[in-house]
């Protein structure tokens, strides 16, 4: 069986982290599993931790008491989950619910404050990447509100 | 000599459309109609996938539309989206009804590229309907390709074109179909999100790929890089593009962009040959 110091630096999250960076990562990390329908995290809830999905999918959900989880996005294997555990209040803005079963890695967002402020290479390498994924959701919200399908002749 | 002349056939003139009988309408959504049609004088319009017809609605006018049926034979297809006076016109033609068509015209996905490797097909919108030849195509001559993807991004659960095809080509010819959707309701169980987010997740090899991608043109532009990125060569990305088409003839050059007339030139390309042309907004 292989732990979360052999597979966690193959994650793309991680893609291009030298050995001793990503051994400051592992010590904050365990791992989890979510049932098909279970909820990870609930908006309003202290946010104080960061999934790296390995398995299932999940969908970010806004609840709205007329309509229900209406889905915002679905992330899956190789995609992370949560970055309201790096920005104060740290607080979850979205639920998120696995839609099948779930195989996650969670990093405790405490711990990992913790080392990025004691050591900036990694602070440095951890805000990049989360920088990556929050650029490339940016993008995907902004073409998305541009309706192209519905507008389109 | 005036004899002689006269038993020539007279040319064909280009803009004069043929007429084809409806026999079936099929309502796919809330906007989109599969039209069946049949030629009147019984000469069959054979087609290459990707290939568009310029269709007529009598009295109303004209419009490109891409061929959405199969180029083994059959019935010819035309899916239409009602956008406009004329695609409204046609997509309320009744069974029994004439409407006029001229071509086929323009450049095909040349899905035989691809054989030997992986092919991936990136649709969005109404995108799928002109993919759909090739995906017959695929799906016909499925043991000359290794894994074939299809990843579609639709505006909603209720637009998602050929459910039953997407089916079918799970099912029966081992065909890989992601679907993702922009908006998504409580009860849409499937993925949100921009197709080109299915791109990074799709299993297929980027450096033998051929890649064919057709939707609106801001939606290609991300997905072509999302496949760049991803490592797929450009000149193995083909884009369906759809601008201002007129004659369909190359006459009018409505639809010329820079050194390309859309019409004729393409309207599929390769990647490597737009890409420094996409950009260009005077173009």
């Amino acid at each position: 069986m292989r732990t979360i110091a052999e597979y966690l630096p193959e994650h793309p999250f991680f893609d291009g982290l030298d050995a001793p960076t990503m051994d400051l990562v592992v010590g904050c990390a365990r791992n989890v599993h979510f049932d098909e329908g279970s909820t990870i995290f609930r908006t309003g809830e202290p946010a104080e931790t960061f999934y790296v999905v390995r398995r299932g999918d999940i969908a970010l959900e806004v609840h709205d008491p007329n309509r229900g989880g209406l889905t915002v996005a679905s992330l899956g294997p190789g995609e992370v989950v949560g970055w309201s555990w790096l920005v104060p209040p740290y607080r979850w803005m979205f639920d998120a619910r696995a839609t099948s079963l779930v195989r996650a890695v969670a990093l405790d967002g405490a711990c990992l404050r913790g080392k990025c402020a004691d050591d900036p290479v990694l602070g440095y390498a951890l805000m990049q990447r989360v920088a990556q994924v929050m650029y490339g959701r940016l993008q995907d919200a902004r073409v998305r509100l541009l309706d192209l399908y519905g507008s389109q002749p | 000599m005036t004899a002689g002349l006269a038993e020539r056939a007279a040319p064909v003139d280009p803009m004069l459309p043929r007429r084809f009988h409806v026999v079936d309408t099929h309502l796919e959504t809330r906007d989109t109609v599969t039209l069946s049609l049949v030629p009147e004088d019984g000469v069959d319009l054979a087609f290459a996938a990707g290939q568009f017809t310029m269709m007529h609605a009598f009295g109303v006018g004209e419009v490109p539309i891409s061929i959405s049926g199969d180029p083994a034979g059959g019935v010819l297809k035309h899916t239409i989206r009602d956008v406009g006076a004329v695609t409204h016109a046609l997509v309320r033609a009744p069974r029994g009804a004439v409407v006029g068509v001229r071509g086929p015209y323009g450049t095909g996905w040349e899905v035989e590229r691809g054989a030997g490797g992986d092919v991936v097909v990136v649709a969005g919108g109404i995108g799928l309907a002109p993919l759909r030849p090739a995906l017959l195509q695929l799906a016909a001559h499925r043991s000359e390709y290794k894994r074939v993807v299809l990843l579609y991004g639709a505006r909603s659960p209720e637009d998602i074109l050929f459910g039953d095809d997407l089916d079918l080509w799970v099912r029966e010819h081992d065909i890989d179909v992601a679907v993702t959707v922009d908006y998504g309701p409580p009860s849409w169980t499937g993925r949100v999100g921009l197709v080109t987010t299915l791109v990074a997740r799709a299993g297929f090899d980027p450096h033998t790929c051929q890649a064919l991608v057709c939707g609106p043109e801001v939606m290609m532009r991300y997905a072509a890089t999302a496949l760049v990125d991803r490592g797929v060569p450009p000149g193995r990305i083909r884009l369906s593009m759809e601008r201002n088409m007129k004659c369909g003839v190359g006459l009018c050059g409505h639809c010329q962009m820079r050194e390309l007339i859309l019409c004729v030139d393409g309207p599929v390309f390769d990647y490597d040959q737009l890409a420094p042309l996409m950009d260009i907004r005077e173009l």
